[in-house]
């Protein structure tokens, strides 16, 4: 097969390749479902990403599969030697220019939708949450509740209202997962750390403590609940009659900070 | 008899270590009675002891083998024994038993003594897989099982990656260089010495009270001042290490800056050398800070220094500022030296001289400096200011663009080159494809957001394991068997070395593939156990990883027995040009009976009558020849 022949057949191979790996990423669905309107942006990133790095990945492969089809070593070829090609400069002024244009572009729009996802809303309620060896809770404060803060080991959101998790640790570091809202942050002890959350769709979805924290770390998940407004005045009214809210002062500070 | 407890060796190192156990004991007891503990329970107290023992027994062994005897005799005023090279060669087994200062038996020690926690480390990887086989099983504990993946990662970093890559450095790189030794051969030995003491170090603390180390080789504090004993063990362990480390690097760079045959400049030195100087320069930089990082949490544990007890105005995050500023340049102190075989490998194996190499030896320099901006890339979620994220994550990506020159570079070498798909150059080109999607993992993870998501997860698991298996080990594999006939004088066995290739890259693939996917669904890492969704995969993940253990048996059984009885290796069976081919194998005990002068390039392909070097004293014409400066040795 000639050289011009065998690149042709290369080049439509690498592009049915390209092609397909992104129908893949696209088709099969690895991530949980999109649960906060940070999910819809990230994913959208990560589609970019996807979309921008497998013609790479391919041209790598591609390049590597076709020398070993075409140059391998024949036999009688033991002792010769390739055509002493030292560099081109032009190829190689290419191949660092263009792909610092194409990282920084991605790292430019990642920046994007890092303002989009921590853009302060018009309105946002305010969520402690405690992390400790090995066990979540959630502070409600009156802003919130309308009456007496509450104090609790369950995690309710209402829907489509943002939310900022004020993060606070009574012992060592935790992180806050929620995979549904593709968002997460450490809780450190001595610090408070924030992260805002727009949840966007009903549901009950796990959270996990994702920095390793002791032996408890494995077990120390949690249920986010989204549910709609009115269902989570209920639960809010709920908690008040039912009294949790007398230990919110004595464990809903955290530790110093 | 007596004689035998006082010369160097292991009956004084024995005797040495009790006797340091005894000043350990006595140490704490006194300085306990004098600051008013006086309770019987304290005299005995069992952990400050152990604590000042880590740091004394080691010590005691390593003056007892013979490590400072020539400073101890310097020091004392006593008449000094003149390195005359005497002890040079090894001759039968026990030679590598003892202290040596011939670098090719360093780097054999060196080679040797890391695989073998490659494969203590591989099995402890084995016993996770086998606890994660399937959700809520109970193989093992979940504080063993936080044991096993710390120590799996700690001896597989500090106690194989970094050293092999030093051992084979050793090895080869004096005699690259046309150099009959390291320029500080009983530093190399005392370099080599530590190893084998932070890793018993490392091993032993599963014996300790309270299990072995186990919050990850990240030991972020204060978790990792809260934890029992075990996690000294650690502590001190990564002193042990590092100094070696910092030894090997500083040899490395007085070797390769003063020592360099007549006519070897920089820009005709192999691009391993060029690597093991770029390495070097990124150790002795920061490897200072991880020995900081691990002092400061001794000191917290043992002395209630409080550095990072946020209640007494500790700075928690401090710690993983400094911890990150060793390692993540620590990634390309892994991952540099295996640039530089890929380049020696994929030249000699293609019949080409390499493509642009001095964008190579510049795009090594590079990462050296850009590898030390972009550290808090790995504290994207911890807690820090936001706007440190942004600088951080604008240097991470453009980290990736003189990676990016290297492996362009490498595939514009291979082409129109004439193959040989030897196991070598198999490894070489495996190494292509997966380092290549480890990169790109690691572009993704620079983007903030998605970064936000999946740290942590298995996702950081599955980039981790494509970058120091996929890139790290695969460049291992290929120049062990490389150099496997110049280091022991015998052929390995060709077949087998396919077969292991091909096990290796498939069963990697498989076990660290899917990892990705678990990370994306939402498996945090370093968990004993895990949600029912995620069982399929990780059981198949389990099946893939024995496998891959498996295959590592073909590589040991290829190595020994080919080292036993394999065919004589002739001087150069790669028709290689750099010069440690241009010796028998194994190398001569001074590896040159004539000086070498280097006369042209390392890869002179395909040039008519192209030669590197000669075996030829300098001449004024030939050093006249020589562009650039050329060096003249300074023994």
């Amino acid at each position: 097969m000639s050289r011009r022949r065998s690149l042709t057949v290369a080049g439509i191979a690498a592009v049915i390749a390209v092609a397909l790996g992104i129908w893949i990423s696209f088709e099969i669905h690895w991530f949980p479902v999109q649960a906060s309107t940070q999910a819809h942006n990230t994913d959208r990133l990560y589609h970019v990403l996807v979309i921008a790095t497998i013609p790479i990945f391919v041209l790598v492969v591609g390049v590597i599969l076709y020398c070993v089809w075409q140059f391998r070593m024949k036999p009688g070829e033991e002792l010769k030697d390739g055509p002493p090609i030292h560099g081109n400069t032009r190829l190689e002024v290419f191949w660092t220019a263009l792909p610092t244009v194409l990282l920084l572009s991605m790292v430019g729009y990642s920046f994007v939708v890092l303002a989009e996802n921590e853009k302060k809303p018009a309105h946002e309620i305010q969520v402690g949450v405690t992390g400790q060896q090995f066990y979540w809770s959630f502070q409600y404060p009156p802003s919130v509740t309308g009456g007496a803060a509450i104090d609790s080991y369950q995690l309710y959101l209402p829907d489509n209202e943002t939310v900022q998790f004020n993060m606070r640790s009574r012992d060592v570091i935790h992180a806050f997962w929620i995979p549904a809202f593709r968002l997460q942050e450490d809780v450190v002890p001595g610090i408070t750390t924030h992260y805002r959350a727009t949840p966007d769709r009903l549901g009950d979805y796990p959270a996990v403590c994702n920095l390793l924290c002791g032996v408890g770390h494995s077990l120390m998940r949690t249920t986010v609940h989204v549910v709609t407004p009115a269902q989570f005045r209920a639960w809010i009214a709920k908690q008040l009659s039912t009294g949790t809210s007398s230990t919110a002062s004595s464990t809903g500070g955290g530790t110093t900070g | 008899m007596a004689a035998k407890f006082r010369a160097p060796g292991f009956y004084r190192a024995t005797w040495l270590m009790v006797g340091a156990v005894g000043f350990s004991a006595l140490l704490t007891w006194l300085v306990r009675l004098t600051t008013g503990h006086t309770t019987f329970s304290h005299y005995l107290d069992a952990n400050a002891i152990l604590t000042v023992s880590l740091l004394a027994v080691p010590l005691a062994f390593l003056v007892g083998i013979g490590g400072f005897d020539y400073w101890f005799y310097w020091a004392s005023g006593r008449p000094t024994r003149p390195e005359d090279h005497s002890g040079h060669g090894a001759y039968t087994w026990r030679d590598y038993f003892r202290i040596n200062t011939d670098h090719k038996v360093i780097g054999i020690q060196y080679t040797v003594n890391s695989f073998i926690f490659l494969l203590i480390g591989g099995l402890l990887a084995m016993l996770m897989r086998a606890q994660l086989a399937q959700p809520g099983s109970h193989f093992v504990s979940a504080s063993t099982y936080n044991s096993l993946f710390s120590v799996h990662a700690t001896l597989l970093i500090f106690l194989f990656i970094i050293p092999v890559f030093a051992g084979l450095g050793n090895f080869v790189i004096p005699i690259m260089i046309g150099a009959p030794d390291m320029a500080f051969p009983r530093l190399n030995a005392l370099s080599f010495w530590l190893l084998p003491v932070a890793g018993v170090i490392m091993l032993a603390s599963f014996l300790a009270p309270g299990g072995a180390f186990a919050d990850g080789w990240t030991a972020y504090a204060p978790l990792s001042v809260d934890m029992p004993i075990g996690q000294t063990f650690f502590c001190v362990g990564v002193q042990f290490a590092g100094a070696s480390s910092i030894m090997t690097a500083l040899n490395f760079l007085v070797t390769i800056i003063t020592m360099r045959a007549p006519g070897m400049s920089f820009f005709r030195m192999p691009l391993l050398v060029w690597a093991n100087f770029a390495t070097s320069l990124l150790v002795v930089i920061a490897t200072p800070f991880i020995a900081a990082s691990q002092f400061f949490v001794l000191l917290d544990r043992a002395l209630g220094f409080n550095f990072f007890n946020a209640a007494k105005g500790g700075d928690v995050l401090m710690y993983q500022h400094v911890f990150w500023f060793y390692s993540h340049p620590a990634v390309y102190i892994m991952m540099l030296p295996g640039f530089g075989i890929i380049s020696e490998i994929i030249a000699v194996k293609s019949r080409k001289p390499i493509f642009g190499y001095r964008m190579m030896a510049f795009s090594l320099l590079a990462i050296v400096g850009l590898g030390f901006t972009v550290w808090a890339h790995h504290m994207f979620t911890s807690g820090m200011a936001a706007w440190i994220r942004i600088p951080m994550a604008i240097t991470t990506a453009i980290i990736a663009v003189p990676t990016g020159i290297k492996i362009f570079s490498w595939l514009a070498t291979l082409w129109r080159g004439v193959l040989r798909l030897d196991t070598p150059m198999l490894f070489a080109l495996g190494f292509l494809t997966t380092f290549t999607l480890g990169g790109i993992s690691g572009v993704m993870l620079a983007m903030i957001p998605f970064d936000i998501d999946v740290s942590s997860s298995y996702f950081i698991v599955a980039h981790i394991h494509y970058v120091l298996f996929g890139g790290s080990l695969m460049t291992i594999f290929a120049g062990v068997y490389y150099w496997f006939p110049k280091m022991t004088g015998r052929m390995y066995d060709e077949r087998l070395g396919k077969w292991h290739f091909w096990s290796t890259f498939i069963f990697m693939n498989l076990t660290f593939g899917p990892m990705h996917i678990l990370g994306l669904q939402g498996m945090p890492r370093r968990v004993a156990t895990y949600a029912a969704k995620f069982a399929d995969l990780n059981l198949f993940i389990s099946l893939a990883s024995f496998a891959l253990g498996l295959s590592t048996l073909i590589f040991l059984y290829n190595m020994v027995n080919s080292w036993r009885g394999g065919p004589k290796a002739v001087s150069n069976p790669w028709r290689g040009m750099t010069l440690e081919w241009m010796v028998s194998s194994p190398p001569p005990i001074f590896n040159f009976d004539r000086v070498p002068t280097v006369v042209g390039g390392p890869y002179e392909y395909g040039v008519p009558g192209a030669v590197h070097g000669i075996l030829e004293p300098p001449t004024p014409a030939t050093v006249g020849a020589a562009a650039g400066t050329p060096q003249v040795p300074s023994q």
